[in-house]
């Protein structure tokens, strides 16, 4: 390994890591590997003993663990529970891991055997309700995105290796979005979450003309009572809120609190 | 100050005799869902670009003097320190071709600020000193309510303001850079026939106001109105966005963040453009949040603008452009919002 650590010359520890995923595209961690050019630098800050994706070694001696995906099968919490046992910090990396993510829209059907027989036929596997990690485990930190940003994956890293405090925007998306210029999506007549989305994702979807579905979850404090009432007013029905809000689970408290006929049954998704 | 009359195909020989400095002006921005043009601020590289009969644009032009993200000093570490290399990203004089008089105005107020404070602001400095401002006249529109705050028309912080009057341009010369530019130009003294056509068209704009603000008294009723219930009904409807302090020409608040280099090696500070109606804007060290409440952080904005800057500057940090109250997709505006506050539904 390379030269031991150390910024303003005060030696620091190159933490061990590991990266694991649960169920999931595994899309979050490829980000990471997808950023070339500053992935030497990376791989310099920390030394990786367990990633799946990007090496063949295993090690199961980390001080970080950094979690992709959600738990939708038993063996995945015994799998997890041993991770949080190995690790000194558990990360949850990307929004399967801090909510469900993509994985918990079939929790949206009343009958999961139905689920199941739709999507593995005859050929069924064990699965069940879909858990963000912490239904489980303790999780000490939280990435949000789907998939995450890689340069604030690399951002809270570096802060973790030279003692600092990691801190997430609590405002929403429509700051970074007009700062970024952009013309509000709900005047070009397309639905948006961004009003009530945690900031952070530097407005990635919405300078793309794209409108936002909440991948990093609620801000603090989210106003979702009144963002209804807009999106109403804008024309956009409440099954776009719910389909948006329920997408990666990071706005459960909300929508659970929205009424049962919502919930979609096997019958009427047939039909559509 | 000296008027001056030119034909309108002038101007495009105006804008030749600029176009050696980068120009930035008003463009088109397409269409909104019902169809109304939209219009920002950019750099514009031909003539034909600009869009001088624009509407409102969504943005201010704020960004071109106090950008939402500046650097303001990079740092190359050592074992044994640090070296530190600031940067004011000055690079260039700009030419405003097209600017409106809120918007000027709202310049004059930061520099109120930034400028003429005991310490002056390097970066705004070291840009605002470097513009050339050709100010145009517009016509009111339903969110305007700059008559009300004073600045629907602009007496210094531009070079040259022109006043269409049909074929010619009405000009205003206030600096010696502008006239010098004049004598490159066709313009003749205004006529008498010209003149009354201008005072004209000054009556028929006045008439055009329809969104009015009472800021009559308004400190002393902001003070005594603390409690007002009208402040959480307003509360209740933002969405602590920060919208509007993006869109206001005259929003400078801002925060700091440090951020230290992958390679361990390099760190920088940054400066980014806050909003006093975000969450974490009053939070301290420590965690404590000295305004929780979504209206008590709305509040603090109207406070702000409308009793606290007039306190201390004697004018009020708003121009009257509307954009905040256009923006807001809670439709929150400050007519209504200080109608409210006033008793007056």
């Amino acid at each position: 390994m390379s030269e031991p650590l150390s910024y303003l010359g005060v030696p620091l520890a190159r933490p061990k890591v590991g990266f694991f995923e649960l169920s999931s595209c595994e899309g979050c961690q490829l980000q990471l590997l997808n950023n070339e050019a500053t992935l030497l630098d990376f791989l310099n800050l920390v030394e990786i003993v367990n990633f799946r994706e990007g090496m063949t070694e295993r090690g199961d001696t980390y001080d970080i663990a950094f979690v992709e995906g959600s738990v939708t099968r038993k063996d995945e919490i015994t799998r997890l529970t041993e991770i949080r046992k190995n690790a000194k910090i558990l990360v949850a990396l990307g929004s399967c891991a801090c909510f469900g993510g993509v994985n918990q829209l079939k929790n949206r059907f009343r009958d999961l055997d139905w689920v199941k027989k739709e999507v593995y036929g005859d050929f069924p596997i064990e699965t069940m309700e879909v858990h963000p990690l912490k239904d489980f485990v303790q999780v000490d930190l939280e990435i949000f995105g789907c998939p995450i940003k890689k340069e604030e994956v690399e951002r809270i890293v570096t802060d973790l290796v030279v003692g600092k405090a990691v801190h997430h925007p609590e405002y929403p998306v429509c700051m970074e979005c007009k700062a970024n210029e952009n013309i509000c999506l709900f005047e070009l007549g397309e639905p948006c979450l961004g009003p009530v989305t945690r900031a952070g994702c530097d407005s990635w979807c919405t300078s793309n003309r794209r409108g936002c579905w909440g991948c990093r979850g609620p801000a603090e404090g989210a106003n979702l009572k009144r963002l209804e009432e807009i999106m109403h007013t804008y024309g956009f029905d409440r099954e776009i809120i719910l389909d948006r809000l329920e997408c990666f689970g990071g706005f459960a408290s909300f929508t659970q609190a929205a009424p049962t006929q919502d919930k979609k049954s096997p019958a009427r998704r047939k039909k559509s | 100050m000296i008027f001056k009359v030119f034909k309108k195909q002038e101007l495009a020989r105006l804008y030749e005799l600029l176009a050696v400095n980068v120009i930035v002006g008003p463009v088109s921005r397409g269409n909104d869902r019902n169809g109304n043009p939209l219009y920002d601020f950019d750099v514009v590289y031909d003539f034909d670009e600009l869009a001088l009969d624009y509407t409102q644009t969504v943005h201010s032009p704020k960004r071109f003097v106090l950008p939402y993200h500046e650097t303001l000093a990079t740092f190359t570490t050592s074992p044994g320190g640090w070296e530190k290399h600031v940067d004011l990203n000055v690079y260039r004089p700009l030419v405003f071709f097209g600017m409106h008089a809120c918007d000027i105005n709202a310049l004059n107020k930061l520099d109120l600020v930034l400028a003429q404070s005991t310490y002056p602001n390097p970066y705004y400095m070291g840009k605002r000193k470097n513009l050339f401002i050709i100010g145009i006249d517009c016509t009111p529109e339903p969110q305007c309510f700059c008559r009300s705050m004073g600045t629907d028309s602009a007496i210094h912080g531009f070079d040259l303001f022109l006043t269409d009057l049909g074929g010619k341009y009405f000009t205003e010369i206030l600096t010696a850079t502008a006239f010098d530019l004049l004598s490159e130009i066709k313009c003749t003294d205004p006529s008498s026939k010209e003149l009354a056509l201008y005072k004209h068209t000054a009556k028929e704009k006045s008439k055009r106001y329809t969104a009015t603000v009472d800021t009559s008294d308004l400190t002393k009723i902001l003070d005594l109105e603390f409690e007002s219930k009208a402040w959480d009904a307003w509360g209740d409807k933002c969405l602590s966005c920060g919208t509007c302090a993006n869109v206001c020409p005259t929003c400078y608040c801002y925060g700091v963040e440090e951020h230290v280099d992958l390679d361990l090696q390099h760190a920088s500070k940054t400066k980014f453009l806050h909003s006093c109606n975000l969450i974490d804007f009053a939070k301290v060290a420590g965690g404590h949040n000295f305004r929780p409440t979504s209206a008590s952080r709305l509040k603090y904005r109207y406070y702000h603008k409308h009793r606290g800057f007039v306190e201390a500057f004697e004018e009020s940090l708003c121009v009257g452009c509307g954009r905040c109250g256009t923006a807001c997709l809670a439709d929150i505006t400050p007519p209504e919002v200080i109608a409210s506050v006033r008793g007056k539904e």
